[in-house]
């Protein structure tokens, strides 16, 4: 059908010779499968580092935010910094999901699955920061407009901070239920897929009792797209309420109207980065590399270098604006002469490289479908986005308007310790995730694969584009019309004689099998005995002489064939090694 | 209600958007369509109306737009003012630019959390609800369609069916429907 055409100078983003049961097969296969060695080690290691973080919370709250570095000028430093961190992180899971789905990206249905849990798990890292900053984090409902004991004395809704708690839990919440609601098929897919009750019970209640009607469907849909349109606008706010954080103050270096948009594209930038770290490894390790391609890396690097631009120009500007002022504090905030040359000079000179030198070889095509160069730049990037954070926030307080109260930062093991925990907490989550959930975007894909596939472009490209799609997928040979049958309705008596002694095939407690792997099935006597009632080796091995006959008589076209090719025979083999 | 039902089941959504096509044109009636995945423009075969959710996402935003200026209004105009910077709070509409990021938010969260539970509530969607899919296959790679028999002669229709194409067929006799 035409409807499927799509450019054939647009490189299939499903590889292989790909049929919807493959595609749910190759997705719930980790989840069904069990854990290897190497999930156990990495997952121990995040353990590990996750508890060592607790440990330096509860050190914090027990005795205090003066365990961290701070000092009577830098009152803000690593807490900020990591929370400024996570939080860009999390912006490339809804950019993937809501604003390619505006603009009708295909490729994001592979990755946006993992990507939005990325955003979650990365928001959740995020919250952490201000929660143990407040010192006594079991007065954090404080931050909510709630009645109290005071007066009523209200949060002051003047303030960024608020506006912050705001924008950070309604972006939390609403990229959950976004997540959660493009899942409920996926996991209705694992529910129906599984033998084992345990998880038929676990994936019955995630998937809501998904049933996937039509109209289930149709209101689906709706969902996604106006989630997408409001997640849109949302995930903009998110960034710029935490850029006027600082925007709004009067810091010298820190007062830039620049700082939305430039906070936003950062965030995007570091988030993609993120996205490909984990992908990478994740297509690997869960054999998706034919849905998570090369094509995919590419386009995410082209994201990654479009915002790597912007925030490239916001750098040179900031420089530029800084020296232009000729205003003597702000030669010392953190994108001057000042700071190149100072004593952060390497926290200075982190920045440029990180996130504009070598983000910059991803011009290069070679390198850029190069996924070992494309994991480092990815990790280049991650690490230099939280020297830009390190940046605005310690270099721009150390150097204060008062010479006298200029100083430096030392970050304590407490400051190390909770940032390491965080980022373990973040891949036990993460690993979790991968072991658990469907991690990619099953139905979606489906959606696409006749369009995009790599098996129907091929038949596009032999056959033209008006060729049927539909007897491709049972890998058959390509025929116009669907075979039905005429002979098979008329005969129920010997079907049903014939069905009698080799038994009926229950779907709820069997599954079908291959039946093409017996020598002389084609897909057109597939789909014959599919008609007649059977589906399974073990439906064909109990079949005698009596039943070749019933069968001969019934499907006409291939008389006698059954009986020559031993089908009975070559079907218990089968059977048996299943 | 019609208590015979017959049960297609197809293995392409291409056949399926034919057959559906085919069966409305013969004056049967589906009752009901499980598919594995959103096929492209199968409501519309269907004759389904548009769905509304889009809508009610816009009342809900409104609904949280009003309860932001309301909430505002009242804690930081009428309840306990206060000169925060020197930020002007004697009237709503001189302190709103600051209140703006707010009113977005809550319009945001608001038309999306409960647009969302509509959707839940309307297609019976919360934990521990049983699956109505008859057929397991149907969240995998099989497209199952329900015909009532009313009237019909079930020989014929299932003839019908089969040259539509499907690949199975079952009849469900008095089936105990919700």
């Amino acid at each position: 059908m035409s409807s499927h055409y799509e450019a054939p100078i647009r490189e299939p983003l499903v590889l292989g010779e790909k049929s919807y049961q493959d595609i749910s097969a190759d997705v719930a296969a980790p989840v069904l499968g069990k854990a290897n060695k190497s999930w156990w080690i990495v997952f121990t290691i995040a353990l590990i580092a996750f508890l060592w973080g607790l440990g330096c919370i509860i050190y914090t709250v027990s005795t205090g935010i003066g365990v961290w570095g701070l000092n009577k000028t830098v009152g803000w430093a690593w807490d900020i910094t990591n929370f400024v961190w996570w939080v860009g992180i999390g912006h490339a899971g809804t950019l993937i999901s809501a604003v390619l789905l505006l603009f009708r990206q295909k490729w994001r249905m592979a990755v946006n699955r993992s990507a939005e849990a990325m955003t979650i798990f990365a928001v959740v890292q995020a919250g952490l920061f201000p929660i143990i900053h407040m010192g006594r984090p079991w007065l954090a409902y404080w931050v909510l407009p709630i009645p109290n004991q005071f007066g009523s004395l209200w949060v002051n809704f003047n303030s960024p901070l608020l506006w912050d708690v705001f924008a950070i839990s309604t972006y939390l919440s609403i990229s959950l239920v976004f997540w959660w609601t493009g899942l409920l098929p996926d996991f209705a897919m694992i529910r129906d897929k599984t033998k084992s009750p345990f998880q038929k019970k676990i994936y019955g209640i995630l998937s809501f009792g998904w049933s996937g009607r039509v109209k289930d469907w149709q209101r689906f849909e709706e969902v996604s797209l106006v989630l997408a349109g409001l997640a849109t606008p949302l995930v903009l706010s998110v960034h710029t309420i935490v850029s006027f954080d600082f925007a709004t103050s009067v810091v010298p270096g820190w007062h830039s109207t620049i700082y939305p948009p430039y906070f936003v594209a950062g965030a995007i930038f570091s988030g993609f980065a993120m996205v490909q770290t984990l992908l990478i490894i994740m297509r690997k390790v869960s054999n998706l590399e034919n849905y998570i391609t090369i094509v995919h890396i590419e386009y995410m690097n082209k994201v990654i270098l479009l915002t790597g631009g912007i925030v490239t120009v916001a750098y040179a500007t900031e420089y530029f604006v800084m020296w232009y002022s000729g205003v003597p504090y702000e030669d010392y905030t953190y994108l001057s002469y000042g700071a190149a040359t100072g004593p952060y000079w390497w926290a200075f000179w982190a920045l440029i490289i990180c996130n504009f030198v070598v983000p910059m070889t991803l011009w290069v095509k070679k390198l850029r479908r190069n996924i070992i160069w494309t994991f480092i730049v990815a990790l280049v990037i991650n690490i230099g986005m939280w020297f830009e954070r390190f940046n605005i926030i310690v270099v721009n307080i150390t150097k204060d308007r008062l010479t006298s109260s200029w100083t430096m930062f030392q970050p304590t093991f407490v400051d190390i310790g909770t940032f390491v925990g965080t980022i373990g907490f973040f891949f036990v989550l993460f690993l979790l995730y991968a072991r658990t959930f469907p991690v990619i975007a099953q139905a979606e894909v489906k959606t696409i694969l006749k369009s995009s596939g790599e098996k129907f472009k091929n038949l596009r490209a032999k056959h033209g584009n008006d060729v049927s799609h539909v007897r491709a997928l049972d890998g058959g040979p390509v025929v116009e019309k669907p075979v039905a049958s005429q002979n098979v309705v008329s005969d129920k008596a010997k079907v049903d004689s014939l069905l009698s002694t080799i038994g009926t095939f229950n779907p709820d407690v069997e599954e079908q099998d291959d039946l093409k792997l017996i020598n002389g099935v084609g897909p057109v006597m597939e789909q014959k005995l599919h008609q007649i009632g059977i589906f399974t080796f073990d439906q064909v091995s109990r079949m005698t002489d009596r039943e070749y006959d019933l069968l001969d008589e019934i499907v006409s076209e291939f008389p006698g064939r059954a009986k020559r090719d031993d089908w009975a025979g070559q079907a218990l083999i089968l059977k048996n090694n299943k | 209600m019609a208590a015979k039902k017959i049960h297609a089941i197809y293995t392409d959504d291409d056949l399926l958007l034919q057959a559906v096509n085919q069966t409305r044109a013969a004056k049967y009636h589906i009752s009901e369509i499980f598919t594995p995945f959103p096929v492209h423009g199968l409501d519309h075969a269907l004759g389904l109306a548009p769905t509304r959710l889009a809508i009610t996402s816009f009342l809900y935003g409104l609904c949280g737009l009003t309860v932001a200026v309301l909430m505002m209004n009242y804690m930081m105009i009428q309840d306990w003012p206060q000169n925060i910077g020197g930020k002007p709070s004697f009237t709503f509409y001189q302190n709103m630019p600051t209140f703006i990021p707010i009113m977005f938010e809550l319009t945001v969260f608001f038309a999306g959390h409960l647009m969302v539970i509509t959707f839940y509530m309307r297609s019976k969607l919360w934990p521990f609800r049983k699956a109505e899919n008859p057929d397991p296959r149907t969240t995998d790679a099989h497209f199952l369609m329900e015909v009532d028999v009313d009237n019909h002669d079930v020989e014929t229709l299932s003839k019908f069916l089969y040259d539509t194409g499907a690949s199975e067929i079952s009849l469900i006799e008095n089936e105990q429907d919700h």
